[in-house]
Protein backbone atom coordinates (compact mmCIF):
# COMPACT_ATOMS: atom_id res chain seq x y z
CA UNK A 1 0.00 0.00 0.00
CA UNK A 2 2.47 2.16 0.95
CA UNK A 3 4.48 2.17 -2.00
CA UNK A 4 0.94 2.81 -4.24
CA UNK A 5 0.60 5.83 -2.24
CA UNK A 6 4.18 6.95 -2.71
CA UNK A 7 4.21 6.23 -6.20
CA UNK A 8 0.81 8.01 -6.77
CA UNK A 9 2.14 10.91 -4.81
CA UNK A 10 5.40 10.93 -7.32
CA UNK A 11 3.63 11.47 -9.95
CA UNK A 12 1.62 14.16 -8.91
CA UNK A 13 4.71 16.18 -7.93
CA UNK A 14 6.02 14.97 -11.52
CA UNK A 15 3.69 16.12 -13.41
CA UNK A 16 2.61 19.52 -11.95
CA UNK A 17 6.23 21.40 -10.53
CA UNK A 18 7.44 19.84 -14.79
CA UNK A 19 10.44 17.86 -12.65
CA UNK A 20 12.94 14.59 -13.39
CA UNK A 21 11.70 11.44 -11.57
CA UNK A 22 14.74 11.12 -10.48
CA UNK A 23 15.15 14.59 -8.71
CA UNK A 24 11.58 13.51 -6.78
CA UNK A 25 13.72 11.54 -3.44
CA UNK A 26 11.95 11.50 -0.36
CA UNK A 27 14.06 14.28 1.25
CA UNK A 28 13.29 16.43 -1.70
CA UNK A 29 11.86 19.76 -0.56
CA UNK A 30 8.81 21.23 -2.67
CA UNK A 31 9.75 25.02 -2.25
CA UNK A 32 13.60 24.43 -1.69
CA UNK A 33 14.66 21.54 -4.06
CA UNK A 34 11.64 21.54 -6.43
CA UNK A 35 10.95 24.74 -7.56
CA UNK A 36 7.57 25.27 -6.30
CA UNK A 37 6.15 28.17 -5.60
CA UNK A 38 3.42 29.06 -2.86
CA UNK A 39 0.91 28.60 -5.64
CA UNK A 40 2.68 25.00 -6.55
CA UNK A 41 2.06 24.18 -3.20
CA UNK A 42 -1.59 24.97 -3.25
CA UNK A 43 -2.03 23.15 -6.23
CA UNK A 44 -0.21 20.05 -4.81
CA UNK A 45 -2.10 19.63 -2.12
CA UNK A 46 -5.43 20.01 -3.74
CA UNK A 47 -4.54 17.31 -6.10
CA UNK A 48 -3.53 14.82 -3.45
CA UNK A 49 -6.82 15.62 -1.72
CA UNK A 50 -8.80 14.91 -5.05
CA UNK A 51 -6.50 11.76 -5.63
CA UNK A 52 -6.54 10.27 -2.22
CA UNK A 53 -10.52 11.56 -1.61
CA UNK A 54 -10.04 13.33 1.62
CA UNK A 55 -9.48 17.26 2.71
CA UNK A 56 -6.02 18.37 4.01
CA UNK A 57 -6.24 21.07 6.89
CA UNK A 58 -4.46 24.36 6.17
CA UNK A 59 -2.87 23.61 9.74
CA UNK A 60 -1.66 19.78 8.34
CA UNK A 61 -1.05 21.27 5.02
CA UNK A 62 1.80 23.81 6.56
CA UNK A 63 3.67 20.58 7.83
CA UNK A 64 3.80 18.84 4.30
CA UNK A 65 7.05 20.43 3.21
CA UNK A 66 8.56 17.42 1.75
CA UNK A 67 8.35 13.97 -0.67
CA UNK A 68 8.49 11.80 2.29
CA UNK A 69 6.18 13.83 4.52
CA UNK A 70 3.56 13.73 1.95
CA UNK A 71 3.65 10.05 1.39
CA UNK A 72 4.18 9.61 5.41
CA UNK A 73 0.82 11.91 6.16
CA UNK A 74 -1.12 10.45 3.29
CA UNK A 75 -0.03 6.71 4.28
CA UNK A 76 -1.44 7.22 7.51
CA UNK A 77 -4.98 9.01 6.78
CA UNK A 78 -5.75 7.01 3.58
CA UNK A 79 -4.94 3.74 5.10
CA UNK B 1 11.86 66.41 -21.23
CA UNK B 2 10.60 67.73 -24.75
CA UNK B 3 8.44 65.42 -26.74
CA UNK B 4 10.83 63.07 -28.52
CA UNK B 5 10.23 60.77 -31.79
CA UNK B 6 9.14 57.41 -31.22
CA UNK B 7 10.35 54.44 -33.75
CA UNK B 8 9.45 50.80 -34.34
CA UNK B 9 12.31 48.44 -34.16
CA UNK B 10 10.95 45.13 -33.67
CA UNK B 11 7.86 43.21 -34.34
CA UNK B 12 6.47 39.71 -33.76
CA UNK B 13 2.62 38.66 -34.65
CA UNK B 14 1.27 35.31 -34.26
CA UNK B 15 -1.33 34.94 -36.61
CA UNK B 16 -3.78 32.53 -38.38
CA UNK B 17 -2.44 33.38 -41.38
CA UNK B 18 1.00 31.94 -39.62
CA UNK B 19 3.37 32.33 -36.54
CA UNK B 20 6.11 34.66 -37.18
CA UNK B 21 5.66 38.31 -39.11
CA UNK B 22 7.03 36.70 -42.24
CA UNK B 23 4.62 34.04 -42.72
CA UNK B 24 1.55 36.29 -41.89
CA UNK B 25 2.81 39.10 -44.18
CA UNK B 26 3.42 36.47 -47.03
CA UNK B 27 0.06 35.11 -46.76
CA UNK B 28 -1.37 38.52 -46.30
CA UNK B 29 0.10 39.03 -49.28
CA UNK B 30 -0.85 35.79 -51.35
CA UNK B 31 -4.65 37.15 -49.91
CA UNK B 32 -5.06 33.67 -48.01
CA UNK B 33 -7.93 32.97 -46.09
CA UNK B 34 -7.34 31.68 -42.44
CA UNK B 35 -10.97 30.85 -41.55
CA UNK B 36 -12.34 26.90 -41.78
CA UNK B 37 -14.50 24.71 -39.55
CA UNK B 38 -13.16 24.96 -35.80
CA UNK B 39 -10.89 21.94 -34.71
CA UNK B 40 -10.25 23.03 -31.01
CA UNK B 41 -13.37 21.53 -30.13
CA UNK B 42 -16.97 20.21 -30.84
CA UNK B 43 -18.53 23.49 -32.94
CA UNK B 44 -21.25 21.32 -34.39
CA UNK B 45 -24.41 22.75 -32.01
CA UNK B 46 -22.85 26.76 -32.23
CA UNK B 47 -24.50 28.88 -34.72
CA UNK B 48 -21.01 29.73 -36.21
CA UNK B 49 -18.67 26.59 -36.49
CA UNK B 50 -15.61 28.38 -38.12
CA UNK B 51 -12.99 30.63 -37.00
CA UNK B 52 -10.15 31.53 -37.98
CA UNK B 53 -7.68 29.38 -35.51
CA UNK B 54 -3.56 29.34 -35.23
CA UNK B 55 -1.88 26.90 -37.59
CA UNK B 56 -0.16 24.42 -35.54
CA UNK B 57 0.76 25.80 -32.33
CA UNK B 58 2.00 24.32 -29.76
CA UNK B 59 2.65 26.04 -26.28
CA UNK B 60 5.44 24.14 -25.67
CA UNK B 61 7.23 24.67 -28.64
CA UNK B 62 8.25 27.88 -27.05
CA UNK B 63 7.70 27.54 -23.39
CA UNK B 64 8.28 24.70 -20.70
CA UNK B 65 6.09 22.25 -20.03
CA UNK B 66 5.11 24.17 -16.32
CA UNK B 67 4.96 27.70 -17.61
CA UNK B 68 3.03 26.84 -20.41
CA UNK B 69 0.56 25.07 -17.97
CA UNK B 70 -0.06 28.08 -15.79
CA UNK B 71 -1.09 30.25 -18.87
CA UNK B 72 -4.16 31.06 -20.66
CA UNK B 73 -3.63 30.33 -24.31
CA UNK B 74 -4.07 34.28 -24.80
CA UNK B 75 -0.92 34.87 -22.31
CA UNK B 76 1.13 32.10 -24.48
CA UNK B 77 0.24 33.69 -27.54
CA UNK B 78 1.53 37.16 -26.15
CA UNK B 79 4.66 35.81 -24.71
CA UNK B 80 5.57 34.37 -28.00
CA UNK B 81 4.54 37.37 -29.94
CA UNK B 82 6.60 39.49 -27.15
CA UNK B 83 9.49 37.58 -27.84
CA UNK B 84 9.66 37.84 -31.58
CA UNK B 85 9.77 41.57 -31.08
CA UNK B 86 12.17 41.83 -28.92
CA UNK B 87 14.63 39.42 -30.59
CA UNK B 88 13.82 41.38 -33.90
CA UNK B 89 14.43 44.72 -32.43
CA UNK B 90 18.26 42.64 -31.83
CA UNK B 91 17.73 42.89 -28.10
CA UNK B 92 18.65 39.42 -26.12
CA UNK B 93 17.34 40.11 -22.48
CA UNK B 94 19.84 37.87 -20.80
CA UNK B 95 22.35 40.48 -22.20
CA UNK B 96 20.80 43.38 -21.16
CA UNK B 97 21.88 45.27 -18.29
CA UNK B 98 19.41 45.78 -15.36
CA UNK B 99 19.47 49.70 -15.68
CA UNK B 100 18.49 49.13 -19.24
CA UNK B 101 16.00 46.88 -18.63
CA UNK B 102 14.51 49.42 -15.51
CA UNK B 103 13.59 51.84 -18.57
CA UNK B 104 11.90 49.68 -20.73
CA UNK B 105 8.32 49.17 -20.23
CA UNK B 106 5.62 46.82 -21.36
CA UNK B 107 1.99 47.85 -22.21
CA UNK B 108 0.27 45.09 -23.26
CA UNK B 109 -3.54 44.28 -23.04
CA UNK B 110 -5.96 41.75 -24.02
CA UNK B 111 -9.77 42.38 -24.85
CA UNK B 112 -11.04 39.41 -22.79
CA UNK B 113 -8.93 37.28 -20.84
CA UNK B 114 -8.43 34.25 -19.84
CA UNK B 115 -11.99 32.70 -21.42
CA UNK B 116 -11.33 29.50 -21.45
CA UNK B 117 -9.75 29.30 -17.99
CA UNK B 118 -12.88 31.11 -16.92
CA UNK B 119 -15.07 28.16 -18.59
CA UNK B 120 -13.01 25.16 -17.06
CA UNK B 121 -12.79 26.67 -13.37
CA UNK B 122 -16.40 27.89 -13.53
CA UNK B 123 -17.22 23.87 -14.32
CA UNK B 124 -15.05 22.41 -11.83
CA UNK B 125 -16.76 24.82 -9.39
CA UNK B 126 -19.81 23.92 -10.03
CA UNK B 127 -19.21 20.40 -10.21
CA UNK B 128 -16.55 18.89 -8.23
CA UNK B 129 -16.85 21.99 -5.10
CA UNK B 130 -16.41 25.39 -3.96
CA UNK B 131 -12.56 24.24 -2.34
CA UNK B 132 -11.60 22.38 -5.54
CA UNK B 133 -10.57 25.87 -7.91
CA UNK B 134 -7.22 25.97 -9.16
CA UNK B 135 -4.53 28.73 -7.25
CA UNK B 136 -3.91 29.27 -11.02
CA UNK B 137 -7.41 30.25 -11.51
CA UNK B 138 -7.12 34.24 -10.91
CA UNK B 139 -3.53 34.34 -11.93
CA UNK B 140 -4.31 32.64 -15.53
CA UNK B 141 -7.99 34.86 -15.57
CA UNK B 142 -7.28 38.49 -15.57
CA UNK B 143 -6.41 40.30 -18.67
CA UNK B 144 -3.13 42.05 -17.25
CA UNK B 145 -1.15 39.33 -16.56
CA UNK B 146 0.06 38.94 -20.15
CA UNK B 147 2.36 42.63 -19.61
CA UNK B 148 2.93 40.90 -16.25
CA UNK B 149 4.69 37.78 -17.60
CA UNK B 150 6.41 39.48 -20.30
CA UNK B 151 8.12 41.25 -17.86
CA UNK B 152 9.07 38.53 -15.97
CA UNK B 153 10.22 36.78 -19.00
CA UNK B 154 12.75 39.64 -20.11
CA UNK B 155 13.41 41.63 -16.81
CA UNK B 156 11.80 44.78 -17.96
CA UNK B 157 11.00 46.61 -14.83
CA UNK B 158 9.47 50.22 -16.51
CA UNK B 159 6.18 50.96 -16.53
CA UNK B 160 3.81 47.86 -16.85
CA UNK B 161 0.23 47.96 -17.40
CA UNK B 162 -2.60 46.31 -19.53
CA UNK B 163 -5.30 48.56 -21.28
CA UNK B 164 -8.31 47.01 -21.86
CA UNK B 165 -10.90 48.38 -24.50
CA UNK B 166 -12.43 45.34 -26.35
CA UNK B 167 -11.21 45.40 -29.86
CA UNK B 168 -9.15 48.65 -29.65
CA UNK B 169 -7.19 47.17 -26.98
CA UNK B 170 -4.10 46.83 -29.45
CA UNK B 171 -3.91 50.57 -30.72
CA UNK B 172 -5.23 51.34 -27.06
CA UNK B 173 -1.71 49.73 -25.67
CA UNK B 174 0.29 51.25 -28.59
CA UNK B 175 -0.92 54.84 -27.99
CA UNK B 176 0.54 54.34 -24.17
CA UNK B 177 3.64 52.86 -25.17
CA UNK B 178 4.00 55.69 -27.63
CA UNK B 179 3.22 58.35 -25.32
CA UNK B 180 5.33 57.16 -22.47
CA UNK B 181 8.56 57.54 -24.66
CA UNK B 182 7.41 60.82 -26.14
CA UNK B 183 7.57 62.37 -22.73
CA UNK B 184 10.85 60.87 -21.78
CA UNK B 185 9.40 58.40 -19.21
CA UNK B 186 10.81 55.50 -20.50
CA UNK B 187 13.05 54.68 -23.43
CA UNK B 188 11.32 51.57 -24.86
CA UNK B 189 8.61 49.29 -24.51
CA UNK B 190 7.05 46.25 -25.54
CA UNK B 191 3.23 46.99 -26.55
CA UNK B 192 0.37 45.67 -28.40
CA UNK B 193 -2.88 43.09 -27.18
CA UNK B 194 -3.70 39.17 -27.46
CA UNK B 195 -6.54 37.15 -27.29
CA UNK B 196 -7.30 33.68 -27.54
CA UNK B 197 -11.55 33.61 -27.92
CA UNK B 198 -11.89 30.80 -30.18
CA UNK B 199 -13.30 28.89 -27.35
CA UNK B 200 -16.91 26.73 -27.23
CA UNK B 201 -18.26 29.53 -24.65
CA UNK B 202 -16.46 32.88 -26.66
CA UNK B 203 -18.02 31.58 -29.93
CA UNK B 204 -21.44 30.91 -28.76
CA UNK B 205 -21.49 34.53 -26.79
CA UNK B 206 -20.24 36.28 -29.76
CA UNK B 207 -23.19 34.57 -31.84
CA UNK B 208 -25.74 35.16 -29.66
CA UNK B 209 -24.79 39.11 -30.22
CA UNK B 210 -25.30 38.23 -33.75
CA UNK B 211 -22.04 39.82 -33.94
CA UNK B 212 -20.72 36.66 -35.78
CA UNK B 213 -20.60 35.53 -39.57
CA UNK B 214 -22.96 32.34 -39.85
CA UNK B 215 -21.97 31.52 -43.25
CA UNK B 216 -21.03 27.90 -41.78
CA UNK B 217 -20.84 26.35 -45.42
CA UNK B 218 -18.45 28.26 -46.92
CA UNK B 219 -16.35 30.18 -44.24
CA UNK B 220 -12.96 30.87 -46.51
CA UNK B 221 -15.41 33.28 -47.78
CA UNK B 222 -17.29 34.43 -44.62
CA UNK B 223 -15.47 37.60 -43.69
CA UNK B 224 -15.87 40.01 -46.54
CA UNK B 225 -15.45 43.86 -45.23
CA UNK B 226 -17.37 46.24 -47.37
CA UNK B 227 -18.80 43.70 -49.75
CA UNK B 228 -22.92 43.78 -49.62
CA UNK B 229 -23.28 40.45 -49.03
CA UNK B 230 -21.45 40.54 -45.61
CA UNK B 231 -23.38 39.21 -42.49
CA UNK B 232 -20.77 39.90 -39.68
CA UNK B 233 -17.25 39.23 -38.11
CA UNK B 234 -14.76 35.68 -37.82
CA UNK B 235 -13.39 35.19 -34.85
CA UNK B 236 -9.75 34.80 -34.94
CA UNK B 237 -7.19 34.21 -32.10
CA UNK B 238 -3.43 35.67 -31.67
CA UNK B 239 -0.85 38.11 -30.94
CA UNK B 240 0.98 41.06 -32.12
CA UNK B 241 3.58 43.24 -30.43
CA UNK B 242 5.91 46.03 -31.05
CA UNK B 243 9.09 47.34 -29.61
CA UNK B 244 9.05 51.05 -29.70
CA UNK B 245 12.07 53.01 -28.99
CA UNK B 246 12.79 56.23 -28.73
CA UNK B 247 14.73 57.94 -31.94
CA UNK B 248 17.55 58.68 -30.03
CA UNK B 249 17.77 55.38 -27.92
CA UNK B 250 17.62 53.61 -31.48
CA UNK B 251 20.07 55.88 -33.67
CA UNK B 252 22.76 55.34 -30.17
CA UNK B 253 22.54 51.41 -30.47
CA UNK B 254 22.51 51.39 -33.87
CA UNK B 255 18.66 49.75 -34.30
CA UNK B 256 17.30 48.89 -37.34
CA UNK B 257 14.01 51.35 -37.84
CA UNK B 258 11.33 50.12 -39.42
CA UNK B 259 8.95 53.05 -38.86
CA UNK B 260 7.76 56.07 -36.83
CA UNK B 261 4.79 56.22 -34.60
CA UNK B 262 3.64 59.56 -35.76
CA UNK B 263 0.32 60.36 -33.56
CA UNK B 264 -2.88 58.59 -31.52
CA UNK B 265 -6.33 60.04 -31.82
CA UNK B 266 -8.62 58.49 -28.87
CA UNK B 267 -12.53 59.08 -28.53
CA UNK B 268 -15.83 57.67 -27.36
CA UNK B 269 -18.89 56.96 -29.62
CA UNK B 270 -21.24 57.62 -26.29
CA UNK B 271 -23.80 56.11 -28.64
CA UNK B 272 -24.27 52.36 -27.67
CA UNK B 273 -23.12 49.25 -26.22
CA UNK B 274 -22.00 47.34 -29.15
CA UNK B 275 -23.74 49.16 -32.16
CA UNK B 276 -21.73 51.77 -34.01
CA UNK B 277 -22.52 55.11 -34.43
CA UNK B 278 -24.04 55.43 -37.92
CA UNK B 279 -22.81 58.86 -38.01
CA UNK B 280 -19.49 58.08 -37.84
CA UNK B 281 -19.35 60.96 -34.64
CA UNK B 282 -16.73 59.31 -32.30
CA UNK B 283 -14.65 57.96 -35.21
CA UNK B 284 -14.53 60.90 -37.07
CA UNK B 285 -13.27 62.46 -33.51
CA UNK B 286 -10.61 59.91 -33.40
CA UNK B 287 -8.89 60.41 -36.93
CA UNK B 288 -8.98 64.42 -36.56
CA UNK B 289 -7.28 64.15 -33.14
CA UNK B 290 -4.50 61.22 -34.88
CA UNK B 291 -4.11 63.90 -37.56
CA UNK B 292 -3.77 66.31 -35.37
CA UNK B 293 -1.12 64.62 -32.67
CA UNK B 294 1.02 64.03 -35.87
CA UNK B 295 0.67 67.35 -37.21
CA UNK B 296 -0.58 65.73 -40.66
CA UNK B 297 -3.22 67.10 -43.30
CA UNK B 298 -5.83 64.39 -44.44
CA UNK B 299 -4.19 64.89 -47.64
CA UNK B 300 -1.09 62.91 -45.99
CA UNK B 301 -2.73 59.95 -45.94
CA UNK B 302 -1.92 57.53 -48.28
CA UNK B 303 -3.31 54.20 -46.72
CA UNK B 304 -5.75 53.02 -43.93
CA UNK B 305 -5.99 49.53 -43.21
CA UNK B 306 -9.67 49.85 -41.55
CA UNK B 307 -10.98 48.46 -38.49
CA UNK B 308 -13.54 46.59 -41.25
CA UNK B 309 -14.68 43.72 -39.72
CA UNK B 310 -17.30 42.81 -42.24
CA UNK B 311 -20.38 43.26 -40.09
CA UNK B 312 -23.20 45.19 -41.92
CA UNK B 313 -23.41 48.42 -39.41
CA UNK B 314 -20.16 48.89 -38.92
CA UNK B 315 -18.11 48.90 -42.15
CA UNK B 316 -21.01 51.42 -43.49
CA UNK B 317 -20.23 54.09 -40.39
CA UNK B 318 -16.43 53.82 -40.28
CA UNK B 319 -16.88 54.49 -44.48
CA UNK B 320 -19.28 57.12 -43.51
CA UNK B 321 -16.17 58.79 -41.11
CA UNK B 322 -13.66 58.44 -43.67
CA UNK B 323 -15.48 60.18 -45.75
CA UNK B 324 -16.23 62.96 -43.44
CA UNK B 325 -13.26 63.62 -42.35
CA UNK B 326 -10.83 62.96 -45.68
CA UNK B 327 -13.41 64.88 -48.08
CA UNK B 328 -12.12 64.28 -51.72
CA UNK B 329 -9.01 62.39 -50.50
CA UNK B 330 -11.15 59.70 -49.21
CA UNK B 331 -10.99 58.37 -52.91
CA UNK B 332 -7.53 58.53 -53.36
CA UNK B 333 -5.94 57.04 -50.32
CA UNK B 334 -6.55 52.85 -50.37
CA UNK B 335 -8.45 51.35 -47.68
CA UNK B 336 -7.97 47.68 -46.84
CA UNK B 337 -9.22 45.51 -43.72
CA UNK B 338 -6.82 42.20 -43.22
CA UNK B 339 -9.15 40.58 -40.94
CA UNK B 340 -11.00 39.48 -44.96
CA UNK B 341 -7.54 37.07 -44.04
CA UNK B 342 -6.79 37.15 -40.55
CA UNK B 343 -10.56 37.24 -38.97
CA UNK B 344 -10.82 39.25 -36.21
CA UNK B 345 -8.48 38.80 -33.27
CA UNK B 346 -10.28 41.41 -30.95
CA UNK B 347 -7.92 42.41 -28.80
CA UNK B 348 -4.49 41.45 -30.70
CA UNK B 349 -6.51 43.07 -34.23
CA UNK B 350 -4.89 46.67 -33.73
CA UNK B 351 -1.35 45.72 -33.07
CA UNK B 352 -1.64 42.94 -36.01
CA UNK B 353 -3.27 45.53 -38.22
CA UNK B 354 -0.33 47.87 -37.15
CA UNK B 355 2.13 45.39 -38.06
CA UNK B 356 0.54 45.09 -41.57
CA UNK B 357 0.12 48.93 -41.68
CA UNK B 358 4.31 49.00 -41.26
CA UNK B 359 4.68 46.32 -43.49
CA UNK B 360 2.97 47.78 -45.99
CA UNK B 361 5.10 51.10 -46.03
CA UNK B 362 8.43 49.13 -45.89
CA UNK B 363 7.75 47.14 -49.19
CA UNK B 364 5.10 50.05 -51.18
CA UNK B 365 2.38 47.44 -51.47
CA UNK B 366 -1.01 47.27 -49.66
CA UNK B 367 -2.43 44.33 -48.95
CA UNK B 368 -6.01 43.12 -50.04
CA UNK B 369 -9.42 43.09 -48.98
CA UNK B 370 -10.26 39.84 -50.36
CA UNK B 371 -13.69 38.02 -50.91
CA UNK B 372 -15.57 40.96 -52.25
CA UNK B 373 -17.69 40.14 -55.02
CA UNK B 374 -20.74 42.54 -55.03
CA UNK B 375 -20.38 46.39 -53.91
CA UNK B 376 -22.16 47.95 -51.53
CA UNK B 377 -23.60 51.42 -52.39
CA UNK B 378 -22.80 52.16 -48.79
CA UNK B 379 -19.26 51.42 -49.10
CA UNK B 380 -18.09 53.27 -52.29
CA UNK B 381 -13.99 53.75 -51.18
CA UNK B 382 -10.84 52.17 -52.79
CA UNK B 383 -10.53 49.36 -50.71
CA UNK B 384 -8.17 47.04 -52.58
CA UNK B 385 -10.35 44.42 -53.18
CA UNK B 386 -9.28 41.07 -53.52
CA UNK B 387 -5.80 42.15 -54.99
CA UNK B 388 -2.27 43.73 -53.36
CA UNK B 389 -1.75 47.26 -55.08
CA UNK B 390 1.52 48.73 -55.10
CA UNK B 391 1.55 52.32 -54.26
CA UNK B 392 3.96 54.46 -52.28
CA UNK B 393 3.07 54.77 -49.02
CA UNK B 394 4.78 57.20 -46.51
CA UNK B 395 2.07 57.91 -43.74
CA UNK B 396 -0.48 55.77 -43.04
CA UNK B 397 -3.25 54.86 -40.47
CA UNK B 398 -4.21 52.13 -38.28
CA UNK B 399 -8.00 51.90 -36.94
CA UNK B 400 -9.27 49.94 -34.23
CA UNK B 401 -12.89 50.17 -32.61
CA UNK B 402 -14.34 48.10 -29.54
CA UNK B 403 -17.74 47.48 -28.15
CA UNK B 404 -17.91 49.79 -25.35
CA UNK B 405 -17.34 52.69 -28.15
CA UNK B 406 -13.86 52.86 -27.90
CA UNK B 407 -12.54 54.60 -30.75
CA UNK B 408 -8.75 54.78 -31.57
CA UNK B 409 -6.94 55.80 -34.96
CA UNK B 410 -3.27 55.22 -34.92
CA UNK B 411 -0.48 57.33 -37.17
CA UNK B 412 1.92 55.83 -38.83
CA UNK B 413 5.07 57.08 -40.75
CA UNK B 414 7.82 55.69 -42.91
CA UNK B 415 10.82 56.58 -41.21
CA UNK B 416 12.81 59.07 -42.60
CA UNK B 417 15.83 60.43 -40.76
Amino acid sequence: MATDIESAVKNIIVEKLGVDESDVTTDASFTNDLGADSLDTVELIMEFEKEFDLTISDEDAENIATVGDAVDYLSEKAA
Amino acid sequence: MSARRVVVTGMGALTPLGLSVDAFWEAALNGTSGAAPIESFDAEKLRTTFACELPDFDAEDYLDAKSARRMDPFCQYALVAADEAVRHAGFDSDEMPQDLKDRIGVIYGSGIGGMQTFYEQTDYFINSGETRVSPFFIPMLIPDIASGQIAIQHGFRGPNHAVVSACATGNHNISDAFRLIKDGTIDGAVCGGTDACVTKLGIAGFASMRALSTRNDDPAHASRPFDKHRDGFVMGEGAGALFLESLEHAQARGATIHAEVLGTGMSADAHHLTAPDPEGGGVKLALNRALETAGMNPEDIDYINAHGTSTPLGDAAETSAIKQVFGDHAYDLNVSSTKSMTGHLLGAAGAIEAIACIQAMKHNVVPPTINFEEADPDCDLNYTFNEPQERELNVVLNNAFGFGGHNTSLVLGAFEG
